[in-house]
């Protein structure tokens, strides 16, 4: 079965892309490692490895969740399946 | 909660008792058996360097400090030199200064380990004459260090070390799993294991602290990871965003500090740390998992670990960093397919199936376990056929 994107814990609301990248509007299969689930969503934006989609609509000053943690704020909306990343997201350290 | 792998695990490998190591006077053992050439300071660098060309077999182990250093400072200068000469990877070492005092202070450090240690001074001397009398040393020693023999050592002598660099999420994946799978299958056979990178543990730090084994521990460690964010908070002149994380892990997908701490992280698995260790500090608590203060500077955090005694080292990338180390050898490993098809052979491990989920957790930490044997009894990491020795020493404010 082809995974696009993993999941590391049910609560994050991002994913990472595990193949070389993801083109708009490709329907994707997320694995989820912590319940070894599997759910589908579809991307808005070309996603190349390693970096995140968003799984749910985000505002602005929402909590990014990855690993089941806080990893940093939204600083500007994200719909689901786009692209997250330094364009969107900022540390809440330093 | 933390995200390990929930996979279909199929047996585990049954893990070989012993290695094939170098057994030194002080009841260590090495994975290696180099003979050093130590320069105590900056200036003494060519005639360190001059003894290794003569001699074959030596390596000399240049770098840019060790004069007007003082306090705190100059301590941990000390403790490196004399930390790394003592390392078991290390069968005999000579040790070239300018002045004769600091000189001998190192060369006395490395004797109480009992093997051969032998300390020459420039002044009144020169770089010639002084080459010359370490060069008959030296061969000395290299002559009867190349009839050493590798014995059979329990695994318990395997000291190891861990650290990340050029991460991607790839890493907190991947990679930095498997390193973490090993770590909980191999603590309980009694080996030493260390983790470092104080600064990288930012965002993850209250996190990381619960897994101290003690509530000593823990504190030790808060107390630690303050210090150091009290310090980058006075010398930044920004958010540190070009610096942590670095444009390799931005460019690999990772967004922020908070991000790369916890894919940091996943390296020690379930373990928990039994203590703290100042920068280059030997454990002293006996087997089990160490936190040490360092840098997050790949070359810097690997050389004060090899000064703490660890003889070998285990390093997961994501974008490839391609550090070595001169006298403990450091195996690579990436989950990242890319990083395996463009720059292969800077990598000892290949875990990228795990993405594919073509291998799981448990199947890449086996993967490593065999590496890791395989180098510890003699095999050349990538670094060390394509020539990384990088050794930096830390340095913690200016010099007098």
């Amino acid at each position: 079965m082809a995974t696009e994107i993993i999941i590391h814990d049910e609560k994050d609301n991002v994913g990472v892309v595990v193949i070389e990248k993801i083109s708009p509007k490709q329907d994707c299969s997320c694995w989820i490692m912590e319940n070894d689930n599997t759910i589908n969503i579809q991307s808005a934006d070309e996603i190349p490895l390693g970096h995140k989609i968003a799984m749910v609509d985000l505002k602005e000053g929402d909590t990014i969740l990855k690993y089941g943690h806080d990893i940093g704020k939204v600083v500007k909306a994200i719909k689901k399946g786009e692209h997250v990343h330094v364009h969107n997201v900022k540390t809440k350290k330093w | 909660m933390f995200t390990m792998l929930k996979q279909r695990s199929g047996k585990d490998m049954e893990i070989p008792k012993n290695f094939l190591g170098y057994k030194r006077e002080n009841g260590r053992a090495g994975t290696r058996n180099h003979v050093i050439i130590l320069p105590v300071d900056d200036i003494s660098n060519a005639c360190a360097e001059a003894v290794a060309n003569n001699i074959k077999g030596t390596i000399a182990l240049p770098h840019s400090y060790g004069r007007l250093q003082f306090g705190a400072d100059l301590e941990l200068h000390f403790r490196t030199m004399i930390g790394t000469g003592c390392n078991p990877n290390v069968a005999a070492v000579i040790v070239i200064g300018i002045e004769p005092k600091w000189t001998k202070k190192i060369v006395d450090g490395i004797a109480k380990t009992g093997k051969p240690v032998e300390g020459f001074h420039i002044e009144r001397t020169g770089d010639i004459g002084t080459t010359m009398k370490a060069s008959k040393k030296a061969q000395e020693f290299v002559m009867w260090a190349s009839e050493k023999q590798r014995e059979e050592c329990p695994l318990s002598d395997l000291w190891i070390s861990v650290k990340c660099g050029e991460s991607d999420t790839t890493s907190g994946l991947a990679s930095n799993p498997t390193v973490g799978n090993l770590m909980d299958k191999l603590e309980p056979l009694g080996v030493h294991l260390c983790f470092g990178e104080t600064s990288e543990l930012t965002g993850a730090e209250k996190v990381c602290a619960t897994r101290g084994a003690t509530k000593e521990a823990s504190d030790k460690f808060m107390k630690t990871w303050n210090d150091y964010n009290d310090f980058i908070l006075k010398e930044a002149t920004d958010d540190l965003s070009e610096s942590q994380p670095t444009a390799g892990n931005i460019a690999g997908g990772l967004t922020t500090i908070e991000e790369k701490a916890f894919g940091n992280f996943q390296k020690i698995g379930n373990c928990k740390f039994v203590d703290v260790l100042e920068p280059a500090e030997e454990p002293k608590k006996g087997k089990g998992l160490y936190f040490m203060d360092t840098s997050s500077a790949a070359a810097e955090c690997v050389t004060l670990q090899a000064a703490a005694g660890f003889n070998i080292h285990l390093f997961p990338t994501g974008q490839g960093n391609i550090v070595g180390n001169p006298i403990e050898p450091v195996i690579k490993l990436t989950a990242n397919p890319l990083t395996v098809k463009s720059m292969g052979e800077h990598i000892d491990c290949d875990v990228s199936k795990i993405l594919s989920r073509e291998m799981n957790l448990s199947e890449a930490g086996d993967e490593l376990i065999k590496t890791t044997l395989r180098v510890a009894n003699g095999r050349l990491t990538c670094a060390e056929a394509l020539g990384h020795k990088e050794f930096v020493m830390t340095k913690l404010y200016r010099s007098a």
